[in-house]
């Protein structure tokens, strides 16, 4: 019974960390149509922004409550700054391009961010433990478990709901529907897809940036950090189906369930348990659990 | 022009006696770097031939790995040290492997294609770090390696080396030349073209695959096993991790698809940027690698490859003044 408690709560944990890391990327693959390696240096560079200005926060001897919002704003400053910039000025002259170019591509920013961050922030990892203690802990069955860790499950929570309005509600989210529909009938009918593939490149970017500005409490960041995570956000997608925002939230919840499964049960078999769950539900189901069929062309 | 020595075949030959004569000449190092080149060169040769179909492989340190660990394991296990004996070992597991997979991963395209050899080549690397008998994170050292009864001792030793990967490496890229020019080899592009068609005309475009990609596989393994006599040791963050097959996904792009000499040149050209920013910016060699790459793809999208057919279409312009001065008043 205590090892269940311990497993579920691990794995609710580990999801909403999993989430944030990759509801960004499949929202851009769902729109453009790439898949952006670089997610994860967008992610680890949301995590040292962050992580560095909460702990100037510190330094100066400011409340330690103002780094919450120092995460939030390394955040941003990533998120609004990166996108835009990666999508206008890389991003644009590929989209007509065959899928190993646009990996290539975006597998290149991520190996431009990962050097990037080490010259800022050098080798040492970063850490900081405040926004992580400050909220305490409670006990549950008798394991004590902190309070963060659920603030950042409502965090994926609020954040997955927003998306998921934004895209079924809005008269943005209707505009972007056409635009996966068809790109070309969008553009006669006067939708300005660039503009929107912006947007959504900078969605992306900003869903990276404050998945791994919320998650850094928990972990110390350190170099490469951006080449573990990404292949793991793209198992998640691949998993729910690529493109869609509800997929990435199932699919986050099965690699982190399998994962803590794995964990406690058959440690030998952690590194491998997430992608051996992959291969099996694309064997079963192609297009992942929550993907749609894409037609073949004659 | 025989059928078994046309251009390519020449080319190719001639690439070996160069190899061959320069060996008495180069410094240690750039020996190592060629040596190196021939082994990734040799992977990206087999991401071509999946290329040609339209494919990329995402995970191809998959088969990379497979080779040089299979190398590694029989050196370490069984004490065999005979290269001839070991990279048959390594071509044929790894090319099991892949003739294994390919059953599976011929009903997947695109990026599902891609994804899923990189969950292969992840579980892969899972699998080599985390068992001790196979090395774990440290890897294996590899003892010295014979040829026959041929034991070299010193600066022989990587002579020896050298001599076997350029005469290997002839022959495999030799085979894959005569391969693709085959009916079988032609089918690669008519299944990138259109698949539905290809099958209208009574091929199977799964079976056309799977034989590809289980030569992608071969040759993959290859490349592995001679990567690892040169590096003489084995572990999983430079044999399977996931960034070595962006790296080769990388020389295959730097190369382009127009040629099975491009791959090594290619590769050449990559071990050399690589050594470069390393040895001189050992900070930031992967901000350099990236920026490289990112002018290519900005600048140069077929590959170096296109600067040839450049070439040969400027050659062409010039014996005929008058079109060419036609297209530039156009």
């Amino acid at each position: 019974m205590n090892l269940l408690t311990i497993i579920f709560f691990d794995a609710i944990n580990y999801a909403a960390t999993l989430f944030l890391l990759s509801v960004g990327l499949t929202v851009v693959f769902g729109v453009m149509r790439i898949l952006n390696v670089s997610h994860g240096g967008i992610y680890a560079l949301g995590a040292y922004m962050g992580t560095w200005l909460a702990l100037w926060v510190l330094e100066v001897d400011l409340p330690p409550v103002l780094t919450y919002l120092m995460l939030l704003l390394g955040a941003l400053i990533v998120g609004f700054l990166l996108g835009p910039i990666i999508e206008r000025l890389l991003l644009r002259r590929i989209y007509g391009s065959d899928m190993h170019i646009q990996l290539l591509l975006t597998f290149s920013i991520l190996l431009i961010l990962d050097d990037g961050m080490k010259l800022i922030w050098g080798m040492e990892p970063l850490f900081i433990s405040e926004p992580y203690s400050m909220l305490g802990r409670f006990k549950v069955g008798g394991i004590i478990y902190p309070w963060y860790d659920f603030v950042l499950v409502g965090v994926a929570v609020v954040f997955g709901a927003a998306l998921v309005w934004m895209v079924r509600a809005t008269r943005f989210g209707k505009l972007v529907i056409a635009v996966i529909a068809d790109r070309e009938v969008s553009q006669a009918i006067g939708i300005n897809v660039n503009l929107i593939f912006t947007v959504a490149f900078t969605v992306g970017a900003l869903a990276a940036a404050l998945g791994g500005a919320f998650v850094a409490p928990k972990i110390a960041v350190v170099p490469q950090f951006a080449l573990e995570v990404v292949v793991l956000a793209f198992a998640v997608i691949a998993i729910g189906g690529m493109g869609s925002i509800e997929g990435a939230a199932i699919g986050a919840i099965v690699v982190s369930f399998a994962r803590a499964l794995a964990i406690h049960l058959a440690p030998e078999v952690e590194l491998m348990a997430v992608y051996l769950i992959m291969i099996l539900v694309l064997v079963v189901r192609p297009q992942g659990l929550f993907g749609e069929v894409e037609l073949r062309r004659i | 022009m025989t059928k078994y020595m046309d251009r390519t075949g020449w080319a190719l030959t001639i690439g070996l006696v160069v190899l061959i004569v320069v060996n008495f000449f180069i410094p240690e190092w750039f020996r190592a770097i060629l040596l190196l080149s021939l082994a990734r060169g040799s992977v990206a040769l087999g991401l071509l031939v999946l290329w040609r179909c339209g494919l990329i492989s995402f995970g191809h340190a998959l088969f990379y790995g497979f080779g040089a660990y299979t190398v590694a394991l029989i050196v370490k296990y069984l004490g065999i040290t005979d290269a001839f004996f070991t990279v048959a070992c390594g071509v044929v597991v790894a090319g099991g492997f892949a003739w294994a997979l390919g059953f599976l991963l011929r009903r997947y395209r695109g990026i599902f294609f891609a994804l899923l050899n990189l969950a292969f080549s992840m579980i892969l690397y899972g699998v080599l770090a985390k068992l001790e008998s196979l090395g774990s994170t440290d890897g294996i050292s590899l003892e010295r390696t014979t040829y026959l009864w041929y034991a070299p001792e010193g600066p022989a030793n990587k002579t020896a080396l050298f001599f076997f990967a350029a005469i290997m490496t002839w022959a495999v890229a030799m085979a894959v030349h005569h391969y693709l020019r085959s009916t079988l080899g032609y089918m690669t592009t008519a299944v990138r073209e259109n698949e539905i068609r290809l099958e209208f005309l009574g091929y199977s475009a799964e079976r056309a695959i799977h034989v590809k990609y289980t030569i992608s596989g071969l040759v993959g393994g290859f490349g592995g096993a001679i990567a690892a006599m040169t590096i003489g040791h084995v572990d999983p963050d430079s044999m399977a991790y996931w960034p070595i097959s962006g790296d080769f996904v990388f020389i295959a792009i730097l190369s382009g698809t127009g040629n099975v000499g491009a791959p090594f040149i290619g590769a050449l050209l990559y071990e050399l940027i690589r050594t470069y920013a390393f040895e001189q910016f050992p900070g930031i060699w992967q901000l350099i690698m990236g920026g490289t790459l990112l002018l290519i793809i900005m600048f140069l999208p077929n590959g170096l490859w296109s600067l040839v057919d450049l070439w040969k279409k400027r050659r062409a312009e010039r014996g005929r003044p008058a079109a060419a001065a036609e297209r530039e008043k156009a």
